[in-house]
């Protein structure tokens, strides 16, 4: 499988809605459950299409999480379409006490994650998802890195018994992954083999992280690219590997360096493979509203920021 | 409409099952060493009509598609819950004695992942009307006619998310939901009074539930929580609703039919001492002699 950045713009939210759609139309246990955003989460793809299987819950996240309990309890598959803000805090012990806790399957969609939201700001950035949720018990954690890869890990999670969240972006971003990808939940995906350090990235910091990987190549420094689209279950086993290899470890995430994917890789390496790390992410801070460019650039996530983190290891 | 009239031996019989529930519920916390009392023992009436006479189940097919559910929102009552699941058959009787122990499937709140019967984890309050909301959707969207009812109490419901579940389930027109208070005016500690928290006395917990209720488009029953006749007709009753979701706003006693725990906040959970027991025992088999 070829792994490269093309020209072809998607953002992940058209993917979610337009996968959604063939969910429902494939698949009768599956009911979208939306908190009046389904107009940018692109839900509204079957509220327009398939009333039948969209249910307006309300700017009630609370009730929203318990009503896709009751009905997962019934045999039912509901998606939740949110603003990851929301959908992770507003509601997080009724994701404990009703979803993760009865190991229920419902699938929650959280839009518009990380800095990106629209200039929105602080209150609408969710920037510690990856956290909170990787430390719920059987809750699968997932960040796709392109529009290719929310489709396939959509259908994963719709296949899979038990509660999942997605980490969902809201603008269009380069696609990465070839229609033949083979995604699996809990595998990392080696995007690009390398000798001298290895970025370890999620979401859509992958592609981040493959221009810097480009960049250093050209200074003679060869580094290996892994993606980790599953924070939860972890691929222990392909980061410790990586980490072997290069003895060098970069991480990349447009989310808080507690807990995410830095911490996750800190922890699997800190017990099983002492190595180097430097965590790129957002450095224990909110964020303001600002365009993309500029939040990249002043929260140091851009390709340049995991570029310059890389070489301070060598 | 709705009327079913119990036949007096059969209002025996409910009687004589829900005293067995409240020994069950206080020998188990007892021996338990932990547990709530208070909230089991005001509910103890209102769970035994709907297991023992309105609910549509079958203790050896918990899971079946079609059964009734049932929701115990106010979830630290799980010892009145577990003594009126072993009466009907789900599990053996002296499995009480398992309760609040390490591996047991009888946890302090209740944990559907463990046991089979329950229809929902409950515990952090506020919580079991919402899934009651997706049972009731579900059974609707797959042409089901089985009838979801969620037990809660008026402390349970001074958290907003019932308000939000309030708000949706009369938009859905959810009439084969039914909620149940168990309005027994107290909760854990409480509101004080002029006379403040030196003594016994305590603001309620909710006021005017039937208003607040009628205000978010429920239909309102009102009963009293301890009497099976009036129990049994008004579930009977909310099951014929047309698209209007039904509560049963049930006056009861916290810690009802012991009368030393009766209306006093202390006993919310606290573990019966060995001459507690005894004295409880002795009444409760008072009551069951004057049958």
């Amino acid at each position: 499988m070829k792994v490269q950045i093309t020209d072809r713009l998607v953002a992940q939210r058209d993917a979610f809605g337009e996968t959604l759609l063939e969910l429902v139309a494939e698949d009768e246990r599956v009911y979208v459950l939306d908190g009046d955003l389904a107009n940018s989460t692109k839900a509204d793809m079957v509220a327009l299409e398939r009333p039948d299987r969209f249910l307006q819950m309300g700017i009630a996240e609370q009730n929203m999480v318990g009503v896709a309990a009751g009905m997962a309890s019934c045999g039912l598959v509901p998606w939740l379409s949110s603003f990851a803000c929301f959908l992770v805090n507003r509601d997080l012990d009724q994701l404990r006490v009703v979803v993760a806790q009865p190991n229920l399957s419902v699938k929650l969609a959280g839009a518009y994650s990380g800095l990106l939201t629209g200039k929105t700001g602080k209150t609408h950035q969710e920037v510690a998802d990856l956290a909170v949720m990787r430390s719920m018990p059987n809750m699968v954690v997932i960040a796709p890195a392109d529009g290719v890869e929310t489709r396939l890990a959509m259908r994963a999670a719709n296949a899979y018994d038990g509660p999942v969240y997605m980490r969902l972006t809201r603008d269009p971003h380069p696609v990465i992954f070839p229609e033949d990808y083979d995604f699996e939940i809990g595998k990392g995906v080696a995007v690009r083999e390398g000798t001298d350090v290895a970025l370890i990235s999620t979401g859509e910091q992958t592609v981040r992280c493959m221009e810097a990987a480009t960049t250093l190549a050209a200074e003679g420094v060869s580094a290996l690219v892994l993606h980790v689209p599953t924070l939860k279950p972890l691929d222990e086993a392909a980061i410790v590997a990586a980490a072997e290899k290069t003895g060098r470890v970069v991480t990349a995430e447009d989310h808080t360096i507690i807990g995410g994917l830095g911490g996750a890789v800190a922890e699997v390496l800190g017990e099983r493979c002492p190595t180097r790390i430097k965590r790129v992410g957002i450095a224990d801070c909110f964020g303001e509203s600002a365009a993309n460019d500029d939040l990249l650039e002043k929260y140091g996530l851009t390709s340049d920021h995991v570029a310059a983190a890389a070489r301070s290891l060598l | 409409m709705g009327k079913r009239d119990l036949t007096e031996e059969r209002r025996r019989e409910l009687r004589q099952l829900a005293i067995e529930a409240r020994r069950l519920i206080v020998e188990s916390v007892h021996h338990a060493g932990a547990g709530h009392l208070g909230g089991p023992l005001s509910a103890a009436d209102i769970l035994v009509s709907l297991y023992f006479e309105i609910m549509n189940i079958d203790p050896q097919k918990p899971g079946d598609s079609d059964r009734d559910r049932f929701i115990l929102s106010k979830g630290h009552s799980s010892i009145g819950l577990y003594s009126v699941l072993a009466m009907r058959g789900y599990f053996p009787i002296e499995e009480l004695k398992t309760f609040d122990a390490i591996d047991s499937r009888l946890q302090g709140h209740p944990d559907m992942a463990v046991l089979p019967g329950l229809d929902m984890s409950t515990g952090s309050l506020g919580q079991g009307l919402s899934p009651g909301i997706g049972m009731a959707l579900a059974a609707q969207l797959k042409g089901q006619s089985y009838h979801t009812w969620v037990l809660m109490g008026d402390g349970d419901s001074q958290e907003g998310q019932v308000w939000e579940a309030a708000f949706v389930a009369a938009r859905y027109g959810l009439g084969n939901l039914t909620a149940v208070l168990d309005w027994n005016g107290l909760q854990q500690y409480g509101w004080a009074t002029e006379s403040g928290y030196g003594t016994l006395e305590r603001m309620p917990p909710q006021e005017n539930p039937v208003g607040r209720w009628q205000a978010f488009g429920w239909r309102t029953l009102e009963i009293d929580g301890h009497d099976f006749d009036q129990i049994v007709e008004a579930c009977t009753e909310a099951k014929e609703s047309d698209g209007t979701p039904t509560i049963i706003i049930a006056r009861t006693v916290k810690g009802k039919g012991i009368s030393y725990m009766e209306n006093d906040y202390n006993w919310h959970a606290q573990p019966p001492t060995d001459e507690d027991l005894r004295l409880a025992q002795e009444e409760l088999a008072g009551q069951e002699k004057a049958l």
